[in-house]
C-alpha cells in the first residue's frame, strides 16, 4: 500500500481543486526547503489546490518531520500523530521527499529558483537565543535547544552528556519548551522508558541526582508563557510537588476576575499549586516557577571549573495588560544550582546570501508569505513568523502561504509558460557534488529499522543517532540496488567500449 | 488511504486518562486491508461509549458547513465521534483532526447551534484546555473528536470556524519558549 494510491482522509487531496483558466502545458514545479510541519503542510495544501503542481521537499537531515521528531517531547506521542498526515503527503504521486540535502551549502537558492517555478522556505528556526550574561559558556550551562535535541536524538547533540549530578536545576524561561525540559528531568523513569527517548538519555536520566527544577521568568504569574495543557501535566505528574514562592502571587487573586477565560484558567491552576502543602512528603521531587527575575550572571564554582549558581535581578512590572515590561530593581537574588538551561527561544538563521533576512526579528521578511524583493520565493512556518506557535499555528500559517502561491499562479505573477526541470536537474547536480539524497522510501526503511530496534526494548522506536548510522541503515538496504546500478553502468560502459 | 476508526468501546471507563487502543485500517490498492493496532494516549472519553459497529446503531444526519461556507450533509452512525465522521465521509476540511482525536491539537474545533450545545455531554478540563487555544472560539464551541454522535442530534448543523487567518493573532501564538 505504497505511493501512488490516492490518499483520502484528513488531507483530502481528492477534493476541491481550483480551476485554472488555462492549464499549463507542463507541470508547475514547486520546491519546498525544509521537511518539518511547515514544509509538509505547505506541500499538502499546494497539491490539493492544483492538479498541475508537483512538489519536491528538500530536507537537510536524512530523516523527515523536523521538530515533530526532534522537538516534541517523547512523552507526547499523541502530538506526533501528525506524522501520519505528513506521510500521506510524502506518498502522494506528485510529491517527492529528498533528504540529506543542506540547502545553502549543497545547493544554492538561486540554483533552486532556476530549476523550479517557485521556491518555499520552510526551514524553521535552527539557531538559539543567548542570555548574554557572563559565565554563560561555563560547563553546566546548556541551551534548551541542545538539551531537547539530546533527549530526542538529534544527531548533532548526541555527545551533549549533560551533567545531572546536582540537586537543583534552573531553567531560564517558562514557556512550553521549559516545561518539556522540566518534565523530562523529573518524570518517573518508568514513564520515559516507554517513549521514544534515546537510550543514551534514558541511561543518563536513570543516574540523575536532580531533585528540584526551578523555572525562572522575567515577568509575573499573569504573564507566564506556557499553555495550560503542559502546566496541568506538570501538576498531575506522579511523585512531584510544586515549589512556589507565595510572595510572587501578591495581587494575582484580585486580577483574576477581569482575565479572559484562557488566561484565567491558567492562572487559577497555578494558584491551586500554592494551596497544596507538600512539606514533609518523602521521595518527592519538586518543580516550581520563580517570577520577576532576570539572569545577571552565571556564578562559577570556587575553582572556576563549572557553573554553581545563578545571580538574578529582581524585577518590578511597568505598564498594563500584555504590554507590561519587567524593569530590574536594585535587589538581587541567587540560586545555587549545578545545571542551568536557557530556554529563552529558538531563532531562525539566514540560509543564503541571496535571500533577504531581517536580523532584528530573525525571520525572512515577507508579505503574506511572499519573500520581499524576490519574485517566486515564498516562506512558511517558523522562518516566516518567528519561533512561536504550536503545530496547528504552523499549519494555518502554511495553508496561508500555499493560498498566496495559488493566487500568484492564477494571476500570472509566477511565470509558468516556460517549463522547469525540477529535481531532474538538481539531483544530478547534487550527485556531482557528492551528495546522496535520501528518498521517502529510504526513510521508510530507516523507520522500519528504528521501529524494530524500539520494539525489542519495549519502545515505539529507537532513533538512530548518527547521520552515518542512519545512512548506513539505509545504505544496507539499498546497497544491493546501488551495486546493481554500478554494475549495470559498468556493463554499459564495457558494452560501449566493445563497440 | 489510511482510514481511522476509533473503537471507543475498548477504552477504559469514561472520563479517565488512560492508554487506549486505536485501530488504523489501511485499505490497499489491491483491495486488501491492513489492520494495525496502535496504542495511544486518550485524553478523556465522552460518556455513552456506544460501539459504532453494533447493528442496532442508528443513522443520524449531520450537516457540516466548512470554512468556505460550503454545506455537506452526511449520514453518521450513532457512536462515531464527529472526527470519525469527517474522516470516514472524507469531508474536505483542511487540517481537521491533526492529532487524530487525542486532545493534543484543537484542529477539530466545531461550532454548534446553541440548543444542541446545551445538550452535549459536559466538557472536561482537558478539552477546555485545548479549546482555549482554538481559533475563533465561541460560546458554543467544542472539539469534534470529543463529541459522540447520538440519535437526538438528528439534523443538527455544525460549523467549521471561518477566518482562521483573522483569528490567529487573537488566539494563536501560544507556544513561547
Ligand atoms: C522543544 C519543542 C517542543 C514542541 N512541542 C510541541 C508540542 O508538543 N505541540 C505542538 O503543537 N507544537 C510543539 N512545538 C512547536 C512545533 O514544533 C512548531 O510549531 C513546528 O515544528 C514549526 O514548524 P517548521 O516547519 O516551521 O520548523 P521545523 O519543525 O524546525 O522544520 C524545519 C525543517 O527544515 C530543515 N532545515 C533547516 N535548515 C535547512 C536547510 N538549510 N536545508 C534544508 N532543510 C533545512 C530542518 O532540518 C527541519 O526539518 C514544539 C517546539 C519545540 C522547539
Ligand atoms: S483531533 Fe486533535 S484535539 Fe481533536
Amino acid at each position: 500500500c505504497g505511493s501512488g494510491s490516492p490518499p483520502a482522509g484528513r488531507s483530502g487531496f481528492s477534493a476541491g481543486h481550483r480551476s485554472f483558466s488555462s492549464p499549463p502545458a507542463s507541470p508547475t514545479k514547486v520546491c519546498v526547503v525544509g521537511g518539518g510541519p511547515a514544509g509538509f503542510y505547505t506541500a499538502q495544501s499546494l497539491l490539493k489546490g492544483s492538479p498541475h503542481i508537483q512538489v519536491d521537499i528538500y530536507e537537510r537531515l536524512p530523516v523527515p518531520f523536523g521538530l515533530v521528531r526532534f522537538g516534541v517531547a517523547p512523552d507526547h506521542p499523541e502530538v506526533k500523530n501528525v506524522i501520519n498526515t505528513f506521510t500521506q503527503t510524502a506518498q502522494h504521486k506528485r510529491c517527492h521527499f529528498l533528504g540529506n540535502v543542506h540547502v545553502g551549502k549543497d545547493i544554492t537558492i538561486q540554483e533552486l529558483m532556476q530549476a523550479y517555478h517557485a521556491v518555499v522556505l520552510s526551514y524553521g528556526a535552527e539557531g538559539n537565543r543567548t542570555m548574554g550574561v557572563s559565565g554563560e559558556g561555563l560547563p553546566g550551562v546548556y541551551s534548551a535547544k541542545d538539551f531537547v535535541g539530546w533527549y530526542n536524538g538529534l544527531p548533532c547533540n548526541k555527545e551533549l552528556q549533560p551533567d545531572l549530578s546536582h540537586e537543583t536545576a534552573v531553567i531560564l524561561g517558562q514557556g512550553n519548551v521549559a516545561l518539556d525540559v522540566a518534565r523530562i528531568l523529573l518524570s518517573p523513569l518508568d514513564l520515559l522508558k516507554k517513549t521514544d527517548i534515546t537510550q543514551n538519555a534514558l541511561e543518563t536520566l536513570a543516574a540523575s541526582k536532580v531533585q528540584r527544577v526551578l523555572m525562572v521568568g522575567r515577568r509575573g504569574p499573569l504573564q507566564v508563557a506556557c499553555t495550560i495543557k503542559e502546566l496541568r501535566e506538570m501538576v498531575n505528574m506522579p511523585y512531584t510537588a510544586p515549589d512556589m514562592l507565595p510572595a510572587d502571587f501578591q495581587h494575582v487573586a484580585q486580577a483574576l476576575a477581569d482575565l479572559p477565560r484562557p488566561r484565567k484558567r491558567l492562572t487559577e491552576l497555578i494558584m491551586k499549586t500554592l494551596n497544596e502543602d507538600h512539606r514533609g512528603r518523602q521521595g518527592v521531587k519538586r518543580w516550581g516557577f520563580r517570577f520577576f527575575r532576570s539572569p545577571l550572571e552565571v556564578l562559577p564554582s570556587a575553582d572556576g571549573s563549572r557553573a554553581s549558581g545563578i545571580r538574578l535581578a529582581v524585577n518590578k512590572l511597568e505598564g498594563v495588560g500584555d504590554a507590561v515590561t519587567a524593569v530590574p530593581t536594585s535587589e538581587v537574588d541567587e540560586i545555587a544550582c549545578g545545571m542551568i538551561i536557557s530556554s529563552i527561544g529558538y531563532k531562525s538563521l539566514p540560509i543564503d546570501p541571496a535571500v533577504p533576512f531581517d536580523f532584528k526579528r530573525a525571520i525572512v521578511p515577507n508579505n503574506m508569505g511572499r519573500v520581499e524583493e524576490t519574485t517566486g520565493l515564498y516562506c512558511s512556518g517558523w522562518v516566516k513568523r518567528g519561533p512561536t506557535g504550536v503545530i496547528a499555528t504552523t499549519m494555518n500559517d502554511s495553508f496561508d502561504t500555499a493560498r498566496t502561491i495559488l493566487q500568484d499562479l492564477e494571476s500570472g505573477a509566477i511565470n509558468v509558460s516556460v517549463s522547469r526541470p525540477g529535481s531532474s536537474e538538481v539531483v544530478p547536480l547534487l550527485e556531482k557534488r557528492g551528495v546522496r539524497t535520501v528518498s521517502f522510501a529510504d526513510w521508510e526503511k530507516i523507520n522500519a529499522e528504528e521501529t524494530k530496534q524500539g520494539t525489542a526494548v519495549g519502545k515505539p522506536r529507537e532513533k538512530l543517532l548518527d547521520v552515518r548510522e542512519i545512512m548506513f541503515s539505509y545504505g544496507l538496504c539499498c546497497l544491493i540496488s546501488q551495486m546493481t546500478k554500478i554494475l549495470q553502468s559498468q556493463m554499459t560502459l564495457s558494452i560501449h567500449s566493445v563497440h | 488511504m489510511a482510514q481511522c476508526l476509533c473503537l471507543r468501546s475498548l477504552l477504559t471507563p469514561c472520563g479517565t486518562r488512560s492508554l487506549g487502543m486505536h485501530l488504523r485500517i489501511q485499505s490497499c490498492l489491491d483491495g486488501t486491508k491492513i489492520y494495525k493496532w496502535q496504542h495511544r494516549q486518550v485524553g478523556t472519553c465522552p460518556t455513552l461509549c456506544t460501539d459504532s459497529k453494533s447493528p442496532a446503531a442508528s443513522k443520524v444526519t449531520v450537516h457540516f458547513i466548512n470554512q468556505d461556507g460550503v454545506r455537506n450533509s452526511v449520514t453518521a452512525t450513532e457512536g462515531e465521534s464527529l472526527l470519525d465522521v469527517v474522516v470516514n465521509k472524507n469531508l474536505d476540511i483542511s487540517g481537521f483532526g491533526a492529532c487524530e482525536g487525542t486532545l493534543a491539537c484543537s484542529t477539530c474545533h466545531l461550532i454548534f447551534e446553541e440548543d444542541i450545545h446545551e445538550r452535549l455531554d459536559p466538557v472536561m478540563d482537558e478539552e477546555v484546555d485545548m479549546l482555549d487555544l482554538a481559533y475563533g472560539l465561541t460560546k458554543t464551541s467544542r472539539l469534534g473528536c470529543q463529541i459522540v454522535v447520538q440519535p437526538w442530534m438528528e439534523g443538527m448543523t455544525v460549523h467549521v470556524p471561518k477566518g482562521i487567518k483573522d483569528q490567529r493573532e487573537l488566539a494563536g501564538s501560544k507556544k513561547t519558549q
